[in-house]
């Protein structure tokens, strides 16, 4: 097979407009908040600092939660629905007008490749303002809703009232769009927080928010670690939490939330099968399992992390794999041609290599392509274990990294049951040419979302969210509008 | 004329419902239930830990059959349940009024609304997936569809008082939507549940679809709310002093939980119920499917 040989072709870094130093986004004003603390957040890709953060502490969460009560009580609860909509839209409009400079910024923090930031993360944000917008003034259309039976229609669904979000580091804008899109379109406010290691582009989609003239506290954002987020989930005064994060945090702030009338949304992790059967195109099952899983390096709670066999094809299906995956090119994120980037943090890359290491421990054969790292920022090649069983941690733990996992099955009934065995449920694949199969092991899989002959799709339309461990509630779509509305006889505060 | 000679009725013995079968508790143990004004009613099996285990497993082996059985065939089992209901409208009556306290009259008013909203979620079970589903219009070649699907395994803590229209509030959501149940009855009221427990018996239900336990709610409630082969909690009759903690029992496998009611006051069960308890037990599953020739 020819090596392609390719000229580099970086984006520039100037595009971001990265500054020295960020503050927090309360009641409208960037400001340095009322702590000394602050967080230096780095280019995995190269180990420098990009800039420096201000970290919000409890005094800051008060505020934050102060300035989105009062926003909700006289400014965006009272707003009539069609001018709600045209902020969001104001909103949409301007991510898609600084687009490259969001990629860009997304490569540098997170170190996801720019063709991934630029083609899914910042479109597919800019696309949830703009599918939510347009629901703020149809909200009465939205659900047929309890109604009392012989007293005609009932009450318009409600707003909670002030929103907690706490957002994972692996698509820092998308997430941060997923949650307020649809959290201000039914008329919330909210209080964002990013992640530690990523907290830039939810800053600039901030300033977005000031230049499209968003009302001072309709929208606050929160840098910090795991204790602003826990500040911000216990919030006596929050209605509303939605959490994007680990099954292990998740179930805390599930604990946190018992005994209140707080409502509650969480999309947590996954283990994924991704199945393939004997009669698959194999060319583009080949192309959904390495888009399945080293997709922004794996670090995506759906990755189709599980590779699920039948034996039949196991020897061609492989050998189809290695020689895709020997064409994969890691390294810069800013390079447009780059298919693999960094691995978001240093104790992200200790987890994959703790599993992978565990993985070669209870007797998995490890493989990855030749594949040289750059020698400062923190990379992980991408690997495939062959010869794996259930009860390995790498068939059960999510790894979130580049790191595959090939079982095999023989009937689509042990499919079923070997992609069922697990705690997680967010989504699964299916690979074969028979509609009859697909429709069948469609019904049969425990997963929220189900990618037949694709894999890795999103769309603003299109609900996501967990069966089981993975979470619940769904985002995306008429029911990730219902996370954010009073549609019931559950009295809101 | 003679007067006929004196007759002992024949009392019944009230057992647990598990797995389609009545059992006494494993533990041997039992307990006296009686009217709000102290007059002995019966002896009620005391549910064990094991009981509560046994039931989670007879649910969970009827999740396959159930909710694969097609919404229509569910709706007939399920309207086949009010037919029954209705056949023993005296019994439940006379239960109901025992149980409640209540004058025959509203003990009828109570029994004939469970009866009509046990129809109401009967007709529910093959319109979940047009009203609750959606086709996702996506901006790409592909064709996406969510619909709803059950939970799986459910259980449900009854309301304490209302005994039998809030019982069937309660369970008929639940297993409407294709889930299985383990229910467990009101502990001072439990005797239309066991009764409940009966009906189900003989109308087609299939064994496991719904458990019914008796005994004590704050010794059975935490076994289900930390079972891990659980998939969501209905809080209703929860002790208000252990819900919060059941509630935290339930986070650590991410169930469902539909909340104990605010303030502790059981609902009106006469009003509308809404689709509340319904769409609490169903997840939604999104299908892409690229289109293409």
């Amino acid at each position: 097979m020819p090596t392609w040989e390719y000229a580099p072709a970086p984006e520039a870094r100037e595009t971001a407009r990265l500054r020295q130093s960020y503050g927090m986004f309360v009641n409208g004003e960037f400001t340095g908040g009322s702590g000394a603390a602050s967080l230096k957040t780095v280019n995995p890709a190269t180990e420098e600092v990009l800039a420096e953060v201000a970290v919000a502490d409890q005094s800051d969460v008060d505020n934050a939660v102060a300035a989105a009560r009062r926003a909700y009580q006289t400014v965006w609860g009272p707003m009539p629905g069609r001018e709600r909509a045209k902020y969001l839209f104001r909103i949409a409009r301007t991510v898609q007008e600084r687009s490259r400079e969001l990629a860009v910024l997304e490569s540098l923090d997170n170190g996801k490749p720019i063709k991934e930031s630029r083609d899914v993360d910042v479109p597919l944000a800019a696309a949830h303002f703009f599918y939510y917008a347009g629901w703020a003034d149809k909200l009465a259309y939205a659900f047929s809703g309890p109604r009392p039976t012989g007293q005609g229609l009932g009450p318009d669904p409600r707003p909670l009232g002030v929103a907690g979000q706490v957002i994972p580091w692996n698509f820092p804008l998308l997430m941060a769009a997923w949650k307020l899109a649809p959290a201000l379109a039914a008329g919330n406010t909210c209080v964002l927080k990013p992640a530690e290691t990523t907290p830039l582009s939810a800053l600039v989609l901030a300033e977005i928010c000031q230049q499209a003239e968003l009302p001072p506290g309709v929208v606050n954002v929160l840098p910090g670690a795991g204790d602003t987020g826990a500040a911000v989930v216990a919030h006596p005064d929050v209605d509303k939490v939605a959490f994007t994060g680990s099954t292990e945090v998740g179930k805390q702030i599930q604990r946190m939330a018992a005994g209140t009338r707080k409502r509650l949304t969480l999309e947590l992790g996954g283990k994924a099968a991704n199945v393939v059967f004997d009669d698959a195109p194999l060319d583009q099952a080949v192309e959904g399992i390495v888009n399945g899983i080293f997709f922004n390096q794996g670090h995506v709670c759906c990755a189709g992390s599980r590779l699920l066999v039948q034996e039949s094809v196991y020897d061609e299906l492989l050998d189809m794999l290695k020689r895709r995956l020997g064409t994969l090119r890691l390294g810069d994120p800013l390079d447009k041609n780059t298919d693999i980037g960094a691995i978001n943090s240093a104790a992200q890359l200790a987890r994959i290599r703790q599993l992978t290491e565990a993985g070669e421990a209870e007797g998995a054969l490890r493989w990855s392509p030749a594949c040289s790292l750059p020698d400062r920022g923190f990379w992980f090649p991408p690997t495939v274990f062959t010869g794996v069983s259930q009860a390995h941690r790498i068939a059960r733990e999510e790894i979130f990294g580049p790191v595959l996992s090939v079982l095999t099955f023989r009937t689509p009934a042990e499919a079923v049951e070997k992609a069922n065995n697990t705690p997680y449920g967010l989504s699964a694949g299916i690979w074969t040419e028979k509609g009859s199969r697909i429709l069948w092991m469609a019904q049969r899989l425990r997963a929220g979302v189900v990618w037949a002959n694709t894999f890795n799709r999103f769309d603003p339309s299109s609900p996501f969210g967990g069966y089981k461990e993975s979470g619940f509630g769904r985002e995306g779509g008429r029911h990730g509008l219902a996370a954010y509305l009073a549609t019931d006889e559950e009295p809101v505060r | 004329m003679t007067e006929p000679e004196p007759r002992l009725a024949v009392r019944k013995t009230y057992k647990l419902y598990l797995d389609g079968g009545f059992p006494r508790s494993e533990s041997g143990r039992s307990y006296e239930v009686s009217t709000p004004d102290g007059q002995f009613l019966a002896n009620a099996a005391q549910a064990s830990r094991k009981d509560a285990r046994d039931a989670v497993r007879a649910a969970r082996k009827a999740v396959a059959g159930w909710s694969g059985a097609t919404a229509y065939n569910r709706g007939q089992v399920l309207y086949r349940v009010a037919e029954v209901l209705e056949g023993r409208r005296a019994q439940f009556v006379a239960e109901v009024a025992a149980s409640e306290g209540l004058t025959t009259a509203a003990a009828e008013s109570r029994v004939d609304a469970a009866v009509d909203r046990w129809v109401w979620y009967a007709g529910w079970t093959d319109k979940i997936a047009s009203v609750f589903g959606a086709t996702n219009p996506v901006a790409g070649p592909y064709f996406d569809f969510s619909l709803p699907e059950p939970t799986g395994v459910v259980a449900v803590l009854a309301p304490q008082r209302s005994s039998l229209l809030g019982l069937v509030s309660v369970v008929a959501p639940v297993i409407a939507g294709g889930n299985t149940g383990v229910l467990l009855a009101s502990e001072e009221r439990p005797l239309p549940a066991i009764t409940l427990g009966e009906v189900l018996a003989t109308s087609d239900l299939p064994a496991g679809v719904v458990n019914v336990l008796t005994g004590r709610t704050a010794e059975l409630a935490p076994w289900l709310a930390s079972h891990r082969d659980v998939n969501g909690i209905d809080l209703c009759g929860a002790p208000p002093e252990l819900a919060t903690e059941l509630e935290r029992t339930a986070a650590d496998t991410v169930k469902r939980v539909l909340r104990a009611p605010y303030g502790g006051e059981e609902p009106d069960w006469t009003t509308d119920p809404g689709t509340r308890r319904l769409t609490a037990f169903l997840e939604i599953k999104t299908v892409w499917h690229p289109m293409g020739i």
